[in-house]
């Protein structure tokens, strides 16, 4: 638009006031959508049609009830041996959306904990915390996952734990950055001057100001989590049948995409919304919090 | 008394921000003659680098627009000309230096480069001919050896060696405005006071105009011919620099001149002026500076006074006036 | 305090072995001696080595020789403890910098209430009353303390920093640029109340400023600092009346006088050439004689020793 006539304030003020509300839908969508699957995995007793174990031979393979075959009595389909998809999704979305949680928590906790202390303290307190850093990344992570599964056997722990070794290192990498920028600071400077204990200076002045990328980075890691676990079950080192989880529904499903191709679809179409909205929202968060809080 | 290269009438620049409007640059009018300075002179937040900006209609778009008024410029009203058109007159007829000289310059380029860009663009020389005016610009700026400093880059200099740098890619091709704005801020005093003697000294030889935007009085008082004081988004009083200092007529500027320490007596006690400025979104009604102003009379909060001719060239918005 | 021949080098490394090769002198050689209740000013240009001095003091960064004495007791004679106890309860600091001095994320009480909750061991109850007190002395109302810092002015922020700094009752507060970051009109009213504090509670100053006219108005004493060292050195009044050494005029000079032609006084213009060089390699003799309007042949060869002239001293061959 060109500048140079005076403006009609009629349509600036129509401008700002489109581009508000983008910024919100950005926000209200990812967020609902998200809100609405951790609602479904908590109430999933009462809103599965079906237990998810529950077997019936005599209804295998049935297609979801828009396609010609399908029934209303089981919308999304049924698997191989007959267990309702709609149900095994909605009970799925406890066990993948239970480990992100976790996961994230446990990865997050530990990538900080080091982050702050390799960062403020420095020399070589953070020259040895580096190089285990580094030792994680470098690490074939898919191979100790299941090397673990083979160790400690398939279960839910397992998947647990071997996610969280593979994820706590890029946490502690960024969170060491933002504490070597926060250690110039000068209220940290001021902290010292006071006399102010490292201890105290980490939890009550480094911590508090790191929470943002922190945020930043949880939300955006829902995405690899889940799509971890996902590869985890289709390589079989995953959560065990018969308890239904996104990823080893994608793989029991994987021999019959031509045919019964539900069986992957939906636990597919799920990951991708849980991986999607965690993306978009993280963005949001990190759009929404770096330039405000520059701000005066 | 030299032509006039600049009129400005009523300017006025406001910020479209999800919160509200900023009125940056509410009603502002001034004009610069030939090789005259004309100082603007406020504290942050007054409108000062605005107007600067919105002379060479550089304000960060979509927020900051123009919305009214004229800049009149050797005769064309800069408001109405293209997009394209106006890349013309930028660097070319209308020059700008910036406050922070370490972030005016591009770190990967060297200083040859750099200053070279801006010959290039504006005057269309072959090659050879480009380095010899690069090289007349650096001595303008009394670089010393520029033939070496050419392949330097901007990390290897001094922050007054950069501003000089800025200001050689500025004066390269002989603008007849030169907009700086607090280009000496950042440096120390007495790097300042070379820079100041250096640009009074190429004023004398190009015969520019210039446009000091500064907080500074002490600036003001050895750089400039005729200045502004600006408050909230419009000029209060606008006068010859030596009868502003001698006789100021609107409150504000008596109030600002008296609470800045003074360096060849002793003060006892500086007079402060008592509150802060005002937000641009939520101005108050009348006259702007009237909340914090020790003569305010009930007018002043209810009307904002118009701009009044005391005496020659001695302008004054202000109810007290009378 | 007292400081005693102040040096601070930084070694300058070079190789993968790290050998030193150089010594940036940031600060060689200063003395200076702040009187109870007296404001000493340092001031000079950037690399002059004044806020170097000033972290030494605050224990930021530790000497490579001389000595600071606090109340008559040498600091290097405090152990871990009593510096921490002893020493820095009584030595506050204000930064030049509003924005950056405080978390962000903490509410103005915890702030100022801070250096009380580290270094005693006072209830809750009277670590409240006495935020609210502080803020009293700095001209804010008790409704400040549960705002953020963001919500401030920068003026107010400042009298925020003024408010921790004077938490624990110190006797000294070193203030670095105090007002340099503040708008014209708002240094006034941080400078005044900077006054009236040290009247009340008999405060020593410690200032680090360019700005020669806050210097003036706010000090007692002034040291003039050129590369590390100490130029000339003594009472306010007397060194802006008659300053001695040619920096000190030069800095007069450029520091331009908001008076074209008033008061009949005509003020010579100084304008050095060049800059101040590194201090990794300060010149022979008189460290300021490459850009001395006034040097003569010795000040390239002999250091010049401290000469008393009236109530200031200075370190110039031209008092020789």
């Amino acid at each position: 638009m060109d500048t140079t006539k005076v403006m009609d304030w009629d349509k600036v003020r129509g401008s700002t006031r489109r581009m508000r509300i983008s910024s919100q839908l950005t926000f209200v969508l990812p967020a609902a959508v998200l809100l609405l699957l951790v609602l479904v995995a908590i109430f999933a007793p009462l809103l599965a049609p079906y237990p998810p174990t529950k077997i019936a031979m005599t209804e295998r393979l049935l297609p979801p009830v828009f396609v010609e075959g399908g029934s209303t009595a089981h919308p999304l389909g049924t698997d191989l041996i007959g267990r309702d998809v709609l149900s095994r999704v909605i009970y799925g979305a406890r066990v993948s959306l239970s480990v992100s949680l976790l996961v994230i928590l446990i990865t997050a906790s530990i990538g900080t904990v080091l982050g702050i202390i390799a960062g403020y303290l420095g020399g070589r307190t953070d020259a040895f915390l580096m190089r285990v850093t580094d030792i994680s990344l470098a690490f074939p992570g898919i191979l100790i996952a299941i090397l673990l599964a083979v160790i400690l056997g398939p279960g839910y722990w397992t998947v647990v734990l071997a996610i969280s070794i593979l994820g706590w290192a890029p946490y502690a990498r960024l969170i060491r950055g933002e504490a070597l920028k926060l250690r110039e600071a000068d209220f940290v400077a001021q902290a010292r001057i006071i006399g102010t204990s490292p201890a105290r200076i980490m939890v009550r002045h480094i911590f508090p100001n790191i929470i943002n990328p922190l945020i930043v980075m949880a939300t955006l890691s829902v995405g690899f989590v889940i799509l971890t676990e996902a590869a985890l079950s289709y390589l079989g080192a995953g959560i065990p049948p018969p308890i239904p989880s996104w990823g080893n529904m994608v793989s029991d499903g994987r021999n019959l995409i031509d045919s019964a191709w539900w069986i992957s679809f939906f636990p597919g179409l799920a990951i991708g919304l849980v991986v999607l909205s965690g993306n978009f929202l993280g963005d949001w968060i990190r759009d929404k919090l770096d330039p405000r809080l520059r701000q005066v | 008394m030299s032509k006039i290269i600049l009129q400005v009438e009523d300017l006025r620049t406001f910020f479209f921000t999800r919160k509200g409007v900023v009125k940056a640059v509410d009603g502002v009018s001034f004009y610069v003659r030939e090789g005259e300075t004309f100082g603007i002179v406020g504290e942050s937040g007054c409108g000062k680098t605005v107007t600067g900006l919105s002379i060479l209609r550089l304000l960060p778009e979509p927020a900051g627009r123009i919305v009214g008024g004229k800049i009149i410029f050797n005769g064309t009203n800069l408001l109405e000309l293209s997009k394209k058109e106006m890349r013309e007159y930028r660097g070319r007829m209308i020059a700008m230096i910036l406050q922070d000289p370490m972030t005016s310059l591009n770190p990967v380029y060297t200083i040859g480069d750099q200053i070279a860009e801006s010959v290039r663009l504006h005057q269309g020389l072959r090659d050879e001919m480009v380095e010899k005016e690069v090289i007349s610009a650096l001595r303008l700026l009394k670089i010393p050896s520029p033939e070496i400093l050419l392949e330097d880059y901007p990390f290897q200099l001094s922050g007054g060696m950069r501003q000089r740098v800025v200001g050689a890619i500025a004066m390269s091709c002989y603008p007849r405005l030169l907009i700086a704005d607090e280009p000496t801020t950042a440096l120390d005093a007495t790097i300042q006071a070379q820079y100041i003697a250096l640009f009074k000294e190429i004023q004398k030889k190009t015969n520019v105009a210039i446009i000091y935007i500064t907080h500074d009085f002490g600036v003001i008082a050895n750089m400039c011919h005729r200045v502004g004081v600006m408050y909230a988004g419009k000029i209060l009083e606008t006068a010859m620099t030596k009868e502003l200092f001698k006789a100021p007529k609107h409150p504000y500027t008596s109030a600002l001149i008296n609470s800045v320490p003074r360096l060849d007596r002793k003060d006892d006690r500086l007079y402060s002026i008592e509150g802060q400025p005002p937000s641009l979104m939520n101005l108050p009604p009348g006259c702007r500076f009237s909340p914090r102003c020790s003569m305010a009379q009930a007018v002043c909060s209810e009307q904002e006074p118009p701009e009044v001719e005391i005496s020659d060239g001695h302008s004054v918005s202000c109810w007290g006036m009378k | 305090m007292e400081g005693r021949d102040l040096k601070k080098y930084y070694p300058v490394t070079k190789g993968l072995l790290q050998r030193t090769v150089g010594w940036v002198r940031a600060v060689d050689g200063v003395s200076f001696t702040i009187e109870r209740g007296k404001t000493l000013s340092l001031v000079g240009e950037s690399g002059a080595g004044k806020t170097t001095t000033a972290k030494a003091v605050l224990l930021l960064e530790q000497l490579t020789s001389g000595s600071i004495l606090f109340e008559g007791k040498d600091l290097q004679q405090f152990s871990q403890l009593q510096l921490k106890t002893e020493y820095r309860p009584r030595v506050g600091a204000v930064q030049q910098n509003p924005w950056s001095s405080m978390n962000p994320r903490m509410r103005v009480r915890d702030i100022i209430a801070e250096p009380l909750v580290v270094n005693t061991k006072q209830s809750k109850q009277q670590i409240r009353s006495r935020v609210l007190e502080l803020l009293q002395q700095v001209e804010l109302s008790p409704e400040h303390a549960e705002c953020y810092p963001h919500e401030f002015s920068g003026g107010q922020r400042q009298r925020i920093a003024v408010a921790r700094a004077l938490a624990l009752r110190p006797s000294l507060v070193v203030l670095d640029e105090p007002v340099s970051a503040l708008d014209v009109s708002i240094r006034a009213q941080i400078m005044n109340l900077l006054k009236d504090l040290q009247g009340k509670h008999n405060l020593s100053y410690l200032v680090i400023a360019h700005n020669l006219a806050t210097v003036r108005y706010m000090s007692h004493s002034v040291a003039i600092m050129y590369l590390g060292q100490i130029v000339e050195y003594g009472e306010a009044e007397g060194l802006f009346e008659r300053p001695l050494h040619p920096y000190t005029r030069a800095l007069i000079s450029a520091s331009l006088l908001a008076v074209p032609e008033g008061n009949g006084q005509e003020i010579k213009q100084i304008i050095l050439s060049g800059e101040m060089p590194s201090p990794l390699n300060p010149p022979s003799g008189c460290r300021f004689h490459p850009r001395c309007t006034e040097a003569m042949d010795m000040c390239s060869k002999v250091v010049p020793e401290i000469r008393v002239v009236g109530r200031q001293w200075v370190k110039c061959h031209h008092y020789d």
